[in-house]
């Protein structure tokens, strides 16, 4: 779960990181009053989860009211990568000297988690690993002690950050306790602005939480609704689906991510475009089958819909039934449902299936061909 | 022949009272794994199917002579219980259980680190040597005996190239489910590095997925130490970047690494065909035998 920066601010300020005083505003006058009572100059930051919100036009600096006013009325509301802006960050503008990255990340291939700074703040990190990989200085972690502190203030004296090592180790030995204790993926502080008096301040709050341990971190899943920016990915939620929209016209329905992702591919390979990726999970009942094709049909560039199953745990009789039970419902089929039943009580399955209302193929390259076919037909 | 696991295997279910645990200790039985005992707390004392159970796993392990363990034991407890199989020294730890939080895997990692125990998973299927013995959730009725080692981040996805190659008679000498997650126990290599020193392993598959960069890595091990002939698969072509798929661990990150086509890349360069469906994944095969 991706925090907006707002929320992620939030986090970091309890903990005691300097983050520059700000409001969060959703109306052009919210801004405004927010941008007074700060005063100027302000930064205003549009909250969506977009990487180079800056270039696209999604931060603006304003002297005065009426450049705020101008700003956020040019911000509020406008589509940024095709995510709405519906809330802006309004921020005291920072006067800084240099731009410093810190941030704390899990090594998947190493198991353990790295700690990273760079004097080269500012710009996309990854970009700096690209160009130049000296310029960042890394520490693993031992996930058992901890990042000790005699490791952050080796990394922030590595990275030749001089008269604010030491306090850029404090902030890293903040953040890593911070990640630690919210069970995150990642967090990122880019820039860390440094001050002409050599105070450091976050002026950006990157924070990611592992979603498998949301459970014990009830504050912060409670931020989600705020953070979803898509109608059917939040309904996703809602029916615990993973679900990622895409923008073809296939829709997918299966078990497994991989054969998922595999049947995406296939789609692809046959010369369609896949509507979406929707994994039913394991031992999926009538009512998920009936919830994944309500998923399906919302979706309004769907032409064309394959289910693909194959039975481990899920048994193909049962996903029948509710693929029976969930069209039936209906006075009309909205778009054709291509089914391909494989494995555990596949047989049993493919007697039940309704063929008025669905086409059955044995193999997945006839049924993604079927499902592909259909969707060419209804674009022509 | 066969790796880790055969009929000698003998296994305890940790969580074997749940729902999951009980309906796939049957499955498993029923395969002919040698499932010994049972171990959850404050169930001591019980049977399920017939096997006792113990509230601790070490006296389930010590009385049973044990030699792995099978966890079944919801996310939120995963990581003790793996904590608590690694102390009794067994050779194989298999985790099924899906959604076991990342930092409590990097605690669990690290311990594995000291122990000489081997760990399949978390969210993996298991392991299965056709005709002998499943440890985990795969349908047992898809395999066959025979020569091909199959390693995969998924499941079902296994179960589709198995399906590939039972159409052609083509068995399976031992078909691992490595897991989905960013961190797992035994990865490509360490299974790669166990079906090339297995004689009766004639041929080798590998189905991999978009994150992360073990794909690669492996692809690399393979040009420079397999000499058995390795057939590759790629799911995730169609992938967005920034999208996690399902799997925890696959995700194109933003800046482009994870992604399929390097992944194809790497394994092509290291001779390793790359089926682009899985019947192709069983084209290459057939002909490498």
């Amino acid at each position: 779960m991706k925090l907006h920066e707002h929320q992620a601010k939030g986090v970091f300020a309890d903990t005691g990181i300097p983050t520059p005083s700000s409001q969060l505003a959703s109306s052009v006058e919210e801004a405004v009053d927010a941008a007074d009572a700060i005063g100027y100059p302000v930064a205003i930051k549009a909250q969506v989860h977009v990487g180079g919100r800056g270039k696209a036009g999604g931060i603006k600096l304003a002297e005065n009211e009426d450049e705020a006013r101008s700003a956020a009325s040019d911000i509020l509301g406008m589509d940024l990568k095709g995510l709405h802006v519906e809330d802006v960050l309004v921020e005291e503008a920072v006067d800084f000297t240099d731009e410093i990255y810190v941030g704390v990340t899990m090594d998947r291939g190493a198991g353990k988690p790295v700690v990273m700074v760079s004097a080269r703040g500012g710009v996309d990190i990854e970009e700096v690993a690209a160009e130049d990989p000296d310029a960042i200085v890394r520490e693993h972690v031992d996930p058992a002690f901890g990042l000790h502190p005699y490791q952050a203030r080796r990394v922030a004296f590595e990275a030749g950050l001089g008269a604010v090592a030491t306090d850029v180790a404090r902030v890293l030995s903040t953040l890593y306790e911070l990640w630690e204790d919210n069970d995150a993926t990642e967090v990122e502080i880019n820039p860390l602005m440094v001050t002409a008096d050599e105070d450091v301040v976050a002026a950006d709050a990157v924070m990611n939480v592992d979603d498998d341990a949301l459970f014990r971190h009830p504050e912060i899943a409670e931020m989600e609704s705020e953070a979803a920016d898509d109608d059917l990915e939040q309904k996703a939620n809602e029916y615990d689906f993973d679900y990622v929209r895409l923008d073809g016209n296939v829709g997918i329905i299966g078990n497994g991510a991989g054969l998922v992702m595999t049947t995406l591919d296939i789609v692809d390979y046959y010369g369609g475009a896949p509507a979406n990726f929707l994994d039913i999970g394991g031992g999926a009942k009538a009512e998920r089958v009936t919830n994944a094709l309500d998923m399906v049909f919302s979706d309004e560039n769907v032409e064309s819909v394959v289910f693909n199953i194959f039975g481990g745990i899920t048994r193909g009789d049962e996903v029948a039934a509710g693929i029976n039970e969930a069209l039936e419902q209906l006075d009309e089929i909205p778009k054709p449902v291509t089914v391909r039943l494989a494995g555990t009580n596949a047989e049993e399955g493919q007697e039940i299936l309704n063929t008025d209302l669905v086409s059955v193929e044995e193999t997945l390259e006839a049924a993604v061909q079927h499902a592909v076919e259909n969707a060419q037909e209804a674009d022509r | 022949m066969s790796v880790l696991v055969d009929d000698d295997t003998r296994v305890v279910v940790q969580g074997i009272t749940g729902g999951e645990g009980k309906f796939h200790t049957d499955q498993m039985i029923e395969y002919g794994t040698n499932i010994v005992a049972g171990a959850v707390p404050g169930r001591g004392g019980e049977h399920v199917s017939g096997v006792p159970v113990y509230d601790t796993l070490e006296s389930a392990v010590t009385k049973h002579d044990a030699t792995a363990v099978v966890v079944f034991v919801p996310p939120a407890f995963a990581a003790d219980a793996m904590f608590e199989a690694l102390d009794t020294s067994v050779d194989l730890v298999v985790t099924i259980t899906e959604g076991v939080p990342q930092q409590d895997m990097s605690r669990v990692y690290r311990r594995l680190q000291e122990t000489d125990t081997r760990l399949i998973g978390p969210n993996c299927p298991g392991i299965i040597t056709p005709g002998q013995s499943k440890l985990g959730i795969l349908p047992g009725n898809i395999f066959t005996e025979g020569n091909v080692g199959l390693v995969s981040r998924s499941g079902t996805l296994t179960y589709q190239v198995v399906d590939n190659l039972t159409q052609r008679d083509i068995g399976q000498s031992t078909a691992i489910g490595i897991g989905g997650d960013p961190i797992i126990g035994t990865d490509f290599i360490d299974a790669l590095e166990l079906f090339d020193a297995d004689p009766d392993t004639d041929a080798i598959v590998m189905c991999g997925e978009i994150g992360g960069e073990d794909e690669e890595e492996a692809a690399a091990y393979i040009d420079n130490n397999v000499t058995t002939p390795v057939v590759g698969f790629i799911a995730g072509r169609t992938a967005p970047p920034g999208k996690r798929m399902g799997h925890a661990g696959a995700i194109v990150s933003g800046s482009g690494t994870g992604t399929a086509a390097s992944k194809i890349e790497a394994l092509e360069s290291a001779d390793v065909p790359v089926g682009d469906t899985p019947a192709t994944v069983a084209d290459y095969v057939e002909s490498r035998l």
